[in-house]
C-alpha cells in the first residue's frame, strides 16, 4: 500500500514566485494494481509521482510507502529506497545520448557493484524482454520513438522494481505504439508490478489495463474510480 | 570489499563511456592541459640536468683557484707568486694557467682561448669547440685568423675539433700553445691568468686556503664548491624565473578549469538529474566526476611528461635553451643524460593535477546536488 496524508508541495516557498503545486493529498493506492492520475495541464499529476517515487519530498504532510514514512528519510535512504522499489519512465524518455540502448539500460545498476557481465547480461535479458535486444547496440539517438520508449522502460526494470512510475508516456507515440505500451503494461501487472502514470490520452482511460484512475484539479484530488 | 571494489569499477567504465561522448570538448581539454604539464615539466627536467651535468664537470675540477687582484680586480699573476704557492704546506701541485676571451665578429661570438695543461696544439696550429667549428665551418687542416692585442693579424691551423660528449664545456673552447696565445694577448712570460692548486687533503681545503690568503693577501681564492654553488643559485634563478611564469600559466588553466566544470551545460545537468532520478547517490555522481578528472588530469600529466622528457633528453630543449642555459651567443649543443628524479615527479603531480581536482570539485558537488525531480518537470 502507498499512502498519501495531507500532502503539499510548494515551489520558490517565501519568494514572489511561490507556487503551490499540491494542496493536501489523501490517497491510498494498491500494489500489483495499475492507477492513472489524470487532469489538465498544472493539475500536479506530475509532482504527485515525484513525491511518490521519492524524487523531491513534501513541503508538509507524508509519503508512506508499506507502512514505511519515506518523506522524511535521509536523502542516502531515500536514494536506495527509490533505487530499489522505484523505476521511472519519463515522458521524453531522457536516455542518455550518444551511449546505446544496452549501456542506457545498464545505467541504474552501475552504483550496485554488480560483476559487469551479470550487469550486462541483466540488461540484455531487459531488452529481449521489450522485443529490443536486436537494437543494444544501437545508439539511443538513432532509435525511433516507440524504441526509446522500450528502452527507457527496460532501464525502469533493471533493478526489479515493484512500483514503475510513467510520465505521459503515450504522449509522443502515435496509435499504434500506444497500443504496444498498453500491452507491455499489461504484461508488467501480470508479473505482479504496481503501475502509476500521469495522462491526458484517452486511450490509456479506456484500457483495461488500468485498474483506477484518479482526476485532478489544482493541486487536490477531484475524484477518484 | 569486493561489492565495493567492482562498483568503482563500473563507475570507471560509466566515466570512459562518458569522456568518450565528448571526444571534441575533452580532447581540446587535455591538449591544453598537456601542453602545460610539458612546460613545467620541461623546465624542471632541463634546469636539474644542466644542475646534474656541471657537478659532474666540476667532479675533476681543481679544489682552489688562485687570483691575483689589484684594485679590486682580477690581474695577472706573476711566476714568483707560484714559486710561494707550492711552499703552502698540504698543497700537492701548483700551476699557472693561462685564459681569456676572444671577440670573433665574424660570428659574432665570445670564444674561450686555453693553454692546455697537457698535449698542447703545435705553434700555428689550434683545437677548435663544435660550436666554433659550426659558426666558422671550420675543419682540421682550415685556417682561422684572428686580430691580436697589437692590431696584427695571427692565423691558426685547426688541428682538431672537439667530440661532441664534452660540448656543455667545450663548445666555444679555442686552445692554443703558450707562445701563441701570448703573442696574441701581449703577455709576457713568467705572467698567468690564474693559478689552480690541488691539496692532498680535500678537508682541508678551506685551511689551505687561509694559508694562501695569509701568505698572499692581494689574492682571492675561489673555491670548487663556491663555483658549485654558484652554478646552482644561477640555475635556480632562472629556473625559478621560469615557473613563476609558468604558474600564470597554470593557475590560468585552474580558472579555465573551474569555468568549465562550474559551466556545466544544459545538456550534462539534465544527464545527471537522469542519473539521480534512475537511484544514483550523491556520492555516486562525484565519484564518477572524480573518476572524470582523475583520468583527464592523469593522462594529461603523463602525455606532458613524456613529451617533456623527449623534448629534453632527445631534442635537447630547444623550447627553453635560451632562457636556462644563459647569455652566451654560442650555445653548445647539449643534449643532458636522461635521468628522473622522483620527488621532482611528485611535485610536478602536486603543481599540476591537484589544482585541477581542487578546481572542479566545489563545481562538480554543486551539480551532483540538483534535485532528481527537476527531469521530471
Amino acid at each position: 500500500m502507498i499512502e498519501l496524508s495531507e500532502v503539499r508541495k510548494a515551489y520558490n516557498q517565501g519568494k514572489p514566485n511561490e507556487f503551490w503545486a499540491l494542496r493536501g493529498i489523501d490517497l491510498r493506492l494498491s500494489l500489483k494494481a495499475v492507477t492513472v492520475f489524470m487532469g489538465p495541464s498544472g493539475s500536479g499529476k506530475t509532482t504527485l509521482l515525484t513525491m511518490i517515487g521519492g524524487l523531491a519530498r513534501p513541503t508538509s504532510g507524508r509519503v508512506r510507502l508499506m507502512e514505511r514514512d519515506i518523506s522524511s528519510l535521509p536523502e542516502k535512504f531515500l536514494t536506495d529506497i527509490r533505487r530499489r522499489t522505484f523505476g521511472f519512465v519519463f515522458q521524453s524518455f531522457n536516455l542518455l545520448k550518444g551511449m546505446t540502448a544496452l549501456e542506457n539500460v545498464m545505467i541504474p545498476a552501475y552504483p550496485l557493484g554488480l560483476p559487469h557481465e551479470a550487469l550486462r547480461k541483466r540488461a540484455l535479458e531487459m531488452l529481449d524482454l521489450l522485443g529490443m535486444a536486436a537494437k543494444a547496440e544501437s545508439k539511443a539517438e538513432w532509435l525511433s520513438g516507440g524504441e526509446a520508449q522500450r528502452v527507457a522502460i527496460a532501464r525502469a526494470l533493471i533493478n526489479d522494481p515493484d512500483v514503475i512510475i510513467a510520465d505521459e508516456p503515450t504522449a509522443n507515440l502515435d496509435g499504434q505504439l500506444a497500443e504496444q505500451f498498453l500491452e507491455i503494461m499489461a504484461e508488467l501487472k501480470a508479473r505482479g508490478k504496481t503501475l502509476l502514470m500521469t495522462s491526458h490520452d484517452p486511450r490509456i482511460r479506456k484500457a483495461a489495463v488500468v485498474d483506477g484512475i484518479v482526476w485532478m484539479q489544482d493541486g487536490q484530488i477531484a475524484s477518484s474510480d | 570489499m569486493k561489492i565495493y571494489l567492482r562498483r568503482q569499477l563500473n563507475l570507471l567504465e560509466f566515466t570512459l563511456s562518458s569522456l568518450l561522448r565528448r571526444k571534441g570538448k575533452n580532447l581540446a581539454l587535455l591538449v591544453v592541459f598537456s601542453a602545460i604539464v610539458f612546460m613545467l615539466a620541461s623546465a624542471l627536467l632541463y634546469s636539474h640536468a644542466l644542475r646534474r651535468e656541471a657537478a659532474i664537470l666540476l667532479k675533476d675540477a681543481p679544489e682552489l683557484v688562485i687570483q691575483k687582484m689589484v684594485g679590486g680586480r682580477h690581474d695577472l699573476l706573476p711566476q714568483a707568486n707560484l714559486a710561494k704557492l707550492a711552499e703552502v704546506r698540504g698543497i700537492t701541485q701548483i700551476h699557472g694557467r693561462l685564459w681569456g676571451y676572444l671577440f670573433d665578429p665574424i660570428a659574432a661570438a665570445n670564444y674561450t682561448v686555453m693553454v692546455p695543461q697537457t698535449n698542447p696544439p703545435e705553434p700555428g696550429f689550434a683545437i677548435i669547440g663544435e660550436g666554433i667549428s659550426g659558426a666558422r665551418g671550420a675543419e682540421p687542416g682550415d685556417q682561422l685568423s684572428f686580430k691580436s692585442h697589437d692590431g696584427g693579424l695571427l692565423t691558426f691551423r685547426v688541428a682538431q675539433v672537439i667530440a661532441y660528449e664534452s660540448a656543455l664545456a667545450t663548445s666555444d673552447l679555442f686552445l692554443v700553445n703558450e707562445d701563441d696565445y701570448r703573442r696574441l694577448y701581449g703577455i709576457a712570460p713568467g705572467l698567468f691568468t690564474d693559478a689552480v692548486a690541488k691539496v692532498r687533503n680535500p678537508r682541508e681545503v678551506g685551511k689551505a686556503a687561509e694559508k694562501i690568503a695569509e701568505l698572499l693577501p692581494d689574492s682571492r681564492i675561489v673555491l670548487r664548491d663556491e663555483i658549485l654553488r654558484t652554478y646552482e643559485s644561477v640555475f635556480d634563478w632562472r629556473e625559478g624565473l621560469l615557473l613563476v611564469l609558468l604558474t600564470g600559466a597554470v593557475l590560468a588553466f585552474a580558472i579555465f578549469a573551474w569555468e568549465k566544470a562550474s559551466g556545466l551545460s544544459a545538456e550534462e545537468r539534465r544527464e545527471i538529474g537522469i542519473l539521480k532520478a534512475v537511484g544514483w547517490e550523491t556520492g555516486d555522481i562525484l565519484l564518477m566526476k572524480m573518476w572524470e578528472g582523475g583520468v583527464m588530469s592523469l593522462s594529461a600529466f603523463l602525455i606532458g611528461y613524456l613529451l617533456a622528457y623527449l623534448h629534453v633528453f632527445y631534442l635537447g630543449a630547444p623550447l627553453f635553451e635560451p632562457v636556462l642555459k644563459g647569455w652566451a651567443t654560442m650555445y653548445p649543443a647539449f643534449r643532458p643524460t636522461p635521468f628522473i628524479d622522483g620527488f621532482q615527479v611528485a611535485t610536478l603531480l602536486i603543481l599540476t593535477v591537484l589544482p585541477y581536482l581542487a578546481a572542479t570539485v566545489v563545481p562538480i558537488w554543486r551539480a551532483a546536488i540538483i534535485d532528481p525531480d527537476q527531469v521530471m518537470r
